[in-house]
């Protein structure tokens, strides 16, 4: 099949960047969104022009690198789908594609559809994590975890550090990936010493890079490609209320500052 | 110049070695520790572990990888899950089983001491692991759960759903974070490691290039260590991501290091087969699904109808023909060598003709729709997303893929290259799988040198070195330097008329062809006149556009696949070497009459451990020859 | 960090606040609808309603300065979310769709609340303080008590003043058919479980304040009320 597609293009942070159409031809719909876009890059490079540049590593849809929007949506039209497993087959002879970065303040472009996230592991280093020093640890089946608690665990723990909640989320808010985290370790016993401190700090440290409030809109979780649930916002909400009623009028402690 | 490779193993019996040599090895003084600078490259399982570890220790850690982020090393892509010899299941496993396990899934080439530490330190990383919160499967009275994995007879592996590998990634990934925020370790991403540098024989710092400024620049430390993952990228289709590469070892290798055994390569059968030439990577999909599904072709050369429309009595379930006690589970070199086989025969299937069913009907019909659901869901539709097929209605088309490198930088007991001061972790190593790894296994390999090996390998170096660290104007990185941005100069000069992706794809080809599951001394020579041509050609013709100071993805590939050019002939110099076949190498002149692996222990017991000699040169070869105290040879069968 | 200074300074606290002062604006209006309902039960029932509401001076001024309070804490913080969140994103996407899967209402709670601040001003000038219809504070009843009633039924006789009163409740619905279910969300309040409740009754109470007040308008124009 053939498309027409709209491409955006940009430098690198500090140019203005724009859409440049492309045209991609004899595409098989077996191809991957990625192989599609490989194919018009090898065609750019035959005629000079620099290739595009996209994030993607695995290209199984779990490493979490890639990261287009594609028609204005992230990771594209499938549900549950990231745009590495996105197959051409999806779209149809004529189409005409936008493509896109990832947008928000938090994620600066680096380079056509390329961004920096490492605001996400700012955030896990404030507190994304249970500390237990290597060879702390008491036998594994000392600590019991309940079925349907360690389940729902493995359901946020899911997340893959995308940030497609950040870019389809209106208000460019990162409440679905801290949630993930914050529900993943809430839940397990392992994870409740530092359960306040962790939702205090990591909430904090999501504030600090800028990213937006939540306002229910629930782009994130459609957009998601491991469908993490809405209700881990929910249950982050209440553990950050929780925590700052237990933590409210004791003094501000940085993670792990307290010794490794 | 022949190397002296001692493996320095300790003394005493095989189950005491690692405890007398823990409680024998010298200590750094707490107080300083913290004047030591370590450089850990690679933040996959193995060095994402290693990294936080040092730094608990209060080690000063630098950290490199090549992606945005070090949650995304490729570890994150392990499925299936992580073996250890806790015998929760009470169902007879023991540190010794899993050690004689993983030494005869290994064709007997793998050293012995190191296998026993890997078994004996396995119980440790289920721990260390749950307690960082990894959702490991349970029961629903809280255990944990367990299951059988890759043809072993006793239920070892522990795993989270299909993801066994991303949780356990992620887990070592937030003990680095931890150590990160408190500034015990720098994190250096997207940052590609090009050189390693040696000051008076020791290594001593690396060299990189920031992927984002194209800066090259220098680290300077008392201590490298390697943990860059396997080079399967050099077949260009594989199971590995985009970015793995063989850079790291390979620069490693030029440096002086020993690269061991690199023609043990593995191969996996359950991969989605190839579409076209438009492929970019193969999609492994969980051995698991051999639990429930049954493997056949047609018995009729070129059949080119339906899977539905061929009876039952024109099926040739091959590997429960062939393989009768193990069947459809029989050990991943066998089943992929065995679809090979059909497919040579003309008897493949799908567009292609190179692929085999994978076929759930039976148990569908068995179990019901529900629970197969239940148990393989994802990768069902995994599958449909790729192939647009639904594999409840028809059989899995599946065709082995390069998955995995048993092969690495020669190492000793105490993970040490034969460049002092140069260690080598997980993947990266030539490790304890010697010519064949079992499922599950890598995991625990690379979380175990990472957590409970180099901690106290690396201590003890340190104490019984003097510490002589260089800064980064030491001319040695200077000139280092230089020659890197000479080579990125030139990569960026040629302007020639094929792109570097096109050049990958061709090794790949030579590769997979020749040197892929089944090798012979004809196709191997071909191999070896064709590999040298194609690199000169890429020096001469080479498209890389773009600047060296920016973002270039394109001059990242190309540095990568410069050096996959040069390895790749080192991988089937190796090959044709070794007259024998074991494990992940078939030498189809070596094969029984029903074409079963024949292994030359007499000759071949030994691990190759090659030395570079130049680029246009044959590399010397040395031996480390495996010396088995505690379990005796036997022939691999799986009858 | 103090308690009240993580709730004011951090986004979810800012969240918590929207919340708490949205519920407490809910019940006003809620109350608020069920007493207006009582225009038709005839002129006495409403204007008895009415005069008891005001006669302690002390209750309705602390009662007029709390709502005011929460009314300006729900608007002020959500003035400092609106401006975060477009500085979050301050680039639009290149195509016109709206972001998957946000309800209409919820991309459009600013826009909804601002409108419903110009009606609430437009409604107190008008009812309350008397600056569009000075001579409403002087109608009286036959016991000499204001009559709200016959305000009431001058009021929405204009068909203008009628109709910007049904487009508000328009909005006002729509503002809380999200903001009720998004402020059990907001509290952490929702999980499995009563999910489905939480979300049926915040429809159920949005769509009765909607049909009580446009009642009360509708039967005025219509003539049913006079
Ligand atoms: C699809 C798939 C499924 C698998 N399933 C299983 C399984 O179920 N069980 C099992 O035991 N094993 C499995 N394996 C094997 C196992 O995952 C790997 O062997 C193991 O994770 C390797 O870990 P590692 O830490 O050595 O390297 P990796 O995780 O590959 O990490 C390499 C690191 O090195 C960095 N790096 C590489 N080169 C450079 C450079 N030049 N400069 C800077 N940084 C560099 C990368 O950025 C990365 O951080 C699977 C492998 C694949 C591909
Ligand atoms: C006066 C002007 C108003 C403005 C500018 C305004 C604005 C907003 C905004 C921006 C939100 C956040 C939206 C979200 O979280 O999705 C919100 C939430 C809410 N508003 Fe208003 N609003 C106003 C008036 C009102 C009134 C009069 C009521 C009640 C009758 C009300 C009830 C609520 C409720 C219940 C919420 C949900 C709180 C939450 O999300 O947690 N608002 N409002
Ligand atoms: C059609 C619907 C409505 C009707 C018929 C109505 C009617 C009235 C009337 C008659 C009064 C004056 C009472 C008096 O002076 O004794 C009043 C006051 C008031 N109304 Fe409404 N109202 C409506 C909707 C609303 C809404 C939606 C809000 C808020 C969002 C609101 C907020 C107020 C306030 C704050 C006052 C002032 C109360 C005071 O005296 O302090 N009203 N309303
Ligand atoms: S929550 Fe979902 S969308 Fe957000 S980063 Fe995680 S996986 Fe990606
Ligand atoms: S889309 Fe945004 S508004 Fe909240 S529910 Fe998701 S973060
Ligand atoms: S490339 Fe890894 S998730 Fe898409």
């Amino acid at each position: 099949m053939n498309l027409t597609l709209k491409v955006w293009r940009q430098k690198n942070a500090t140019y203005e960047g724009k859409f440049v159409t492309y045209q991609a031809q004899d595409i098989s719909p077996d191809m991957s969104f990625l192989e599609m876009l490989d194919v018009v890059n090898e065609e750019l490079q035959a005629k000079g022009e620099e290739p595009i540049a996209f994030d993607h590593d695995c290209r199984e849809g779990i490493c979490g690198a890639c990261s287009l929007v594609i028609n204005g949506r992230p990771h594209g039209p499938m549900d549950a789908c990231t745009t590495c497993q996105l197959h051409m087959r999806m779209f149809s002879n004529g189409d005409t594609i936008t493509i896109e970065p990832w947008r928000a303040s938090a994620f600066p472009v680096i380079k056509d559809l390329v961004t920096d996230r490492r605001a996400f592991d700012r955030i896990i280093q404030a507190g994304g994590f249970i500390s237990v020093p290597t060879g702390a640890a008491p036998d594994a089946n000392a600590i019991l975890v309940p079925k349907e608690e360690s389940d729902k665990a493995m359901d946020a723990a899911q997340c893959i550090g995308c940030g497609a909640c950040v870019a389809a989320c209106k208000n460019g808010s990162a409440m679905l990936f801290v949630a993930a985290k914050v529900g993943h370790l809430g839940l397990l016993p392992q994870g409740q010493p530092e359960r306040h401190r962790r939702v205090l700090n990591m909430v904090a440290q999501m504030d600090e890079e800028g990213f937006g409030a939540c306002t229910n809109t629930g782009s994130c979780s459609a957009a998601c490609p491991k469908e993490i649930s809405l209700d881990f916002i929910a249950r982050m909400n209440r553990d950050y209320f929780k925590a700052s009623l237990k933590e409210g009028f004791k003094k501000e402690k940085k993670a792990g500052s307290d010794g490794a | 110049m022949a190397l002296t490779l001692n493996s320095n193993i300790p003394s005493g019996s095989v189950g005491q070695k690692w405890g007398k040599y823990k409680q024998d090895s010298k200590l750094v003084n707490p107080a300083n520790k913290r004047k030591y600078e370590v450089i850990v490259v690679g933040t996959g399982l193995a060095g994402a572990a290693a990294a936080a570890t040092l730094s608990e220790l209060g080690y000063g850690v630098k950290a490199f990888c090549y992606q945005d982020s070090p949650r995304r090393a490729h570890s994150i892509a392990a499925q299936g899950g992580i073996n250890a010899a806790k015998n929760y299941q009470n169902d007879g496993d023991s540190v010794y089983r899993l050690f004689y396990d993983t030494i005869k899934g290994g064709d007997f080439r793998a050293r012995e001491a190191n296998v026993h530490r890997l078994a004996e330190v396995s119980v440790n990383i289920i721990d260390q692991c749950a307690a960082q919160g990894v959702p490991f499967a349970r029961e629903y009275g809280g255990a944990l759960s367990n299951r059988s994995f890759g043809g072993a007879q006793v239920s070892r592996t522990f795993y989270a759903r299909g993801q066994t590998g991303q949780q356990l990634l992620l887990g070592a990934y937030q003990a680095l974070c931890k150590q990160i925020a408190v500034g015990g370790v720098q994190m250096f991403p997207r940052t590609e490691m090009l050189d390693v540098v040696i000051v008076d024989g020791y290594a001593k710092g690396i060299v990189v290039r920031d992927l984002v400024t194209g800066k090259i620049s220098s680290h300077a430390a008392d201590a490298v260590i390697l943990a860059t993952g396997g080079y399967g990228n050099v077949f260009f289709l594989s199971t590995n991501a985009q970015g793995c590469n063989v850079t790291a070892t390979h620069r490693a290798y030029k440096k002086g290091a020993a690269f061991a055994n690199p023609c043990y390569t593995q191969i996996h059968p359950t991969c989605i087969p190839v579409s076209g030439d438009h492929q970019s990577k193969l999609t492994l999909m969980s051995e698991s699904l051999r639990n429930d599904g049954r493997v056949w072709v047609s018995k009729k050369k070129g059949d080119d109808r339906a899977p539905a429309q061929i009876a039952e009595d024109e099926r040739d379930y091959f590997l429960e023909r062939k393989y009768p006690s193990y069947g459809n589970l029989a050990p991943r070199d066998i089943a992929s060598r065995a679809a090979k086989e059909a497919c040579d025969d003309g008897r493949g299937v799908g567009s292609t003709g190179l692929g085999v069913y994978l076929d759930f009907s039976a148990s569908i019909g068995r179990l019901g729709e529900d629970k197969i659901r239940e148990r393989y869901g994802n990768l069902f539709d995994m599958y449909e997303r790729i192939t647009g097929d639904n594999a409840y209605r028809v059989p899995m088309r599946i065709f082995p893929a390069v998955h995995y490198t048993m092969g690495g930088l020669w190492v000793d007991y105490n993970l040490m290259s034969n460049i002092p001061g140069l260690f080598v972790l997980g993947e990266a190593n030539f490790s304890d799988h010697g010519a064949n790894r079992l499922g599950a296994s890598a995991l625990m390999q690379g979380l175990a040198d990472g957590y409970f090996v180099i901690p106290y390998t690396l201590g003890n170096f340190f104490a019984s070195h003097p510490q002589n660290r260089p800064t980064e104007d030491h001319p040695e990185f200077k000139q280092t330097e230089d020659i890197i941005n000479a080579r990125v100069q030139k990569l960026l000069s040629i302007r020639g008329k094929r792109t570097v992706r096109d050049f990958h794809r061709s090794l790949g080809k030579i590769m997979w062809g020749k040197c892929g599951m089944g090798r012979n001394e004809k196709g191997l020579q071909e191999a070896l006149q064709e590999i040298p041509a194609l690199r000169q050609e890429f020096w001469e013709n080479v498209n890389v556009l773009g600047e060296q100071e920016d973002f270039n993805q394109a001059l990242e590939q190309a540095g990568r696949v410069a050096d996959f050019l040069e390895f790749g002939e080192l991988l089937c110099y190796d090959a044709l070497h070794r007259e024998e076949s074991c494990g992940g190498h078939f030498r189809e002149e070596y094969q029984t009459e029903d074409g079963e692996a024949l292994r030359k222990d007499d000759k071949f017991s030994y691990v190759a451990a090659w030395e570079y000699t130049g680029v246009d040169s044959y590399p010397e070869l040395n031996k480390e020859s495996l010396v088995y105290e505690e379990v005796k040879m036997a022939t691999r069968s799986y009858k | 960090m103090t308690l009240i200074a993580r709730f004011f300074n951090s986004t979810l606290g800012k969240k918590y606040i929207m919340a708490i002062t949205g519920f407490l604006l809910f019940g006003f209006v809620l109350v608020h609808v069920l007493g207006n309902l009582q225009i038709f039960l005839g002129a006495d029932a409403i204007n008895e309603y009415a005069e008891l509401l005001k006669s302690k001076a002390a209750l309705l001024w602390g009662a007029r300065l709390g709502l005011l309070t929460i009314a300006m804490l729900h608007i002020v913080t959500a003035i400092q979310l609106v401006r975060r969140n477009r500085a979050a994103r301050p680039v639009k996407y290149g195509t016109s769709k709206a972001p998957v899967a946000a309800s209409l209402s919820s991309r459009t709670a600013a826009i909804s609340g601002t409108i419903l601040l110009a009606f609430i001003i437009f409604h107190l000038l008008h009812y309350t303080v008397g600056v569009i219809n000075p001579e409403f504070l002087l109608l009286r009843d036959a016991q000499d008590r204001h009559d709200v009633f016959g305000m009431m039924v001058r009021g929405f006789s204009n068909p203008f003043v009628a109709s910007f009163y049904l487009l508000a409740m328009v909005l006002l619905c729509l503002h809380l058919s999200h903001g009720v279910s998004s402020m059990f969300q907001s509290l952490g309040l929702k999980s499995g479980a009563y999910d489905k409740v939480i979300d049926r009754v915040a429809k159920v109470a949005a769509a009765g304040i909607f049909i009580g007040n446009c009642a009360i308008v509708i039967a005025v124009l219509a003539g049913v009320v006079k």
